[in-house]
């Protein structure tokens, strides 16, 4: 049983301290969502976990499995366990998601031969059309294949933990179950551990939380199950917003969120 | 073999009438050049014939696959040439350009002298030059290729190349500059001529060796709803430098322009563009996409003109480049002169790092840092070389890429 433990975590961008002490922890099959108002902090904790240019760690610990994350760089991190599903995949022109996963499985000691079968059943199951697999990784992908696309490769890679970071935004609602139901599975079929950040509970239709943790201010201010986030649907985070401290702004945020 | 009394007449006019004065880096075109150091009496012109076919240029065109013809040049020299026999029944020729069809015409045709010095200088000095003429109407389907090798130290060689493609004829062509280890300096002079509705697409590698200066002009014509596809990879020597000048003179005239380079090292890559409409409803396209590495320099400067007369005009002009060291360093100018309102122009230029989101993309799924880069580098030049018009050719090329990245670019 496997665990990704975050302790106290504390980070800044361009000298603005955007996390205040983050304490969570997962392990190996369980699912937690955290949900939080804009500002919170949400995206800056998934870049931080894995690592993305930019940001100040200032405080706190990462583990999985009792390893430090901090001190890798990121590809260190993916091999140490971690995946990150971006909320925004980027576009990468000239290099087919071949050989992504064929550099990707090889620097992760595994079999690296299988990649174009594995691709494309796994292709085939979250419903992306396998003519997009010669194709430059995400070029001229509309918003759905992108996120169908992240949650094939988490499905080809096999991770310990999986951050999903607002998997749901901007997908349609036959993406969205594909997707969801992919990580739900992958939760018994090689135990994975899931951080799942989203801003609305949709996405926790179909990918069950054991957890949910509500972040606010650069912290978690409060943690339940699954009720948790029927609560908020229907009270919204007026409560956790204060009035007289605008959550401050990640410069790496979605501006249109 | 002796020179017709035209051609010797006509390169004893090219020796008179100039003095093959240097030009100054002040001049727009020369900016950032290394042109203050050449010194044309450290080189000795090659007046003795080479023979035979090196190894080496064998072994690239049997790397080819089919070709419809080829021509080995060694210092200027032709020493051998080869074309089916179905084509030249068909009026086609490749070879030697003094024994081609209608040769007095042929020379100089597009680039009477040549835009610069260096022109004049290859009119006065080319040996043999070689002719690629197909006739109108008539397609070659598979490649002809010609190697232009060099493997005399110490010298200088003026590579003369001309390519006529007739009405509504199609061609493509591969014009490939390679050498030995030597010391040399390479002026070489090509020009395209492509007559109404013909195709041609031209493809030119640059991969002499690392103590090679070469100053190279490729100037072409394009004819009433012709097309031409000339694509450059620029890759080797010390100092490489191309200079493009594309004449779209005939109304409809398309001109797809397109290069990779990549500098590790020393080197200095050097390209000057200039697409030049001269005629209503033509077209231009133009990419340039470069990479430098180690202390390397890239300059590239280009200018889209549009005469008055040119209306209904789409020109369209882009040069990217990557900077992979600190110490690398690339320069990119992107000019239009415009002198009607009926057209469609645009430029756009960068200059930067490996895109770092990119990075991080590939390292989040796991790939080493190394790697990503390599991948995104390599990656960044596929749009050009999956339109090279000699396909075959690519893979020499991404090889060429690949070595230079193992070589190590970062410092």
């Amino acid at each position: 049983m496997g665990e990704l433990r975050i302790q106290g975590l504390t980070a800044e961008v361009a000298g603005r301290q955007i996390l205040n002490g983050v304490d969570l922890v997962v392990k190996s099959g369980e699912v937690h969502a955290v949900m939080g108002p804009n500002g919170a902090g949400k995206s800056t904790l998934s870049h931080v976990l894995m690592g993305k240019p930019g940001y100040t760690v200032t405080g706190g610990s990462v583990t999985i499995d009792g390893v430090d994350l901090l001190t890798l760089p990121t590809y260190e991190r993916a091999k140490a366990g971690l995946f990150l599903a971006m909320q925004y995949p980027v576009e990468v022109p000239g290099v087919s998601l071949e050989e992504l996963l064929t550099e990707a499985l090889s620097a992760l000691g595994r079999d690296a031969s299988v990649v174009h079968t594995t691709v494309a059943a796994e292709a085939e199951r979250i419903g992306l059309a396998t003519r997009l697999l010669d194709r430059p990784v995400n070029v001229d992908l509309s918003g759905g294949e992108k996120k169908r696309n992240e949650t094939m490769q988490l499905a080809v890679l096999r991770p310990k933990f999986a951050i999903l970071d607002e998997l749901d935004s901007g997908l349609d609602v036959d993406a969205l179950r594909a997707c969801s139901r992919r990580v739900e599975a992958a939760t018994t079929e090689f135990n994975l551990g899931v951080l799942a950040i989203t801003h609305y509970s949709r996405l926790l239709e179909e990918l069950k939380p054991d957890v949910v943790h509500i972040l606010a201010q650069g912290r978690i201010v409060s943690s339940g199950g699954p009720e948790l986030a029927d609560e908020l649907e229907r009270t919204g985070y007026a409560e956790w917003v204060e009035e007289e401290a605008p959550a401050a702004a990640d410069p790496f945020a979605d501006p249109f969120a | 073999m002796s020179s017709p009394q035209w051609l010797v007449d006509r390169r004893s006019a090219a020796v008179h009438t100039d003095q093959f004065a240097m030009p100054s880096s002040e001049e727009e075109v020369w900016r950032y050049s290394r042109v203050a150091d050449v010194d044309l009496s450290q080189w000795a012109i090659v007046s003795d014939r080479s023979e035979g076919v090196p190894a080496e240029a064998a072994a690239l065109l049997d790397s080819l696959g089919h070709l419809a013809g080829t021509v080995v040049v060694r210092n200027g020299a032709v020493v051998a040439s080869r074309l089916d026999e179905a084509l030249v029944a068909k009026g086609v020729y490749v070879g030697s350009l003094v024994d081609g069809p209608d040769a007095q015409n042929s020379l100089g045709v597009v680039a009477d002298g040549g835009p610069d010095v260096f022109g004049r200088l290859n009119d006065a000095n080319f040996l043999d030059g070689v002719l690629v003429h197909v006739p109108a109407g008539v397609t070659v389907e598979a490649p002809i290729a010609i190697i232009d090798w060099i493997d005399i130290d110490g010298s200088a060689v003026y590579p003369r190349l001309v390519v006529r493609v007739g009405a509504d004829a199609d061609v493509r062509v591969l014009d490939w500059h390679g050498s030995a280890d030597v010391a040399a300096f390479v002026s070489p002079l090509v020009e395209l001529d492509v007559d109404r509705a013909g195709r041609l697409s031209y493809g030119n590698v640059q991969l002499r060796g690392p103590r090679v200066w070469q100053i190279a002009s490729q100037v072409s014509r394009v004819l009433n709803d012709g097309t031409l596809t000339a694509s450059h990879a620029g890759l080797g020597c010390d100092y490489g430098r191309m200079r493009t000048d594309c004449e779209l003179i005939g109304r409809g005239a398309t001109g797809n322009l397109s290069a990779v380079y990549f500098g590790t090292g020393s080197q200095t890559l050097d390209f000057r563009t200039f697409q030049h409409h001269a005629a209503p409803d033509t077209n231009s396209n133009l990419l340039f996409k470069g990479a430098v590495g180690g202390q390397s320099r890239s300059i590239y400067t280009g200018l889209i003109r549009v005469e008055k007369d040119a209306r209904g005009t789409n020109a369209f002009q882009t040069n990217r480049n990557l900077k992979l060291s600190d110490t690398a360093w690339a320069e990119s100018v992107p000019n239009l002169e415009i002198e009607t309102n009926d057209v469609k122009c645009s430029h756009a230029s960068t200059v930067g790092p490996v895109d770092e989101e990119q990075v991080f993309y590939l390292e989040s799924r796991g790939v080493p840092t190394e790697i990503a880069e390599r991948l995104i580098v390599a990656g960044f030049f596929d749009e050009v070389l999956e339109e090279f018009p000699v396909a075959a050719a690519v893979p020499l090329i991404a090889a060429a890429i690949d070595e230079r990245l193992d070589a190590g670019v970062n410092s």
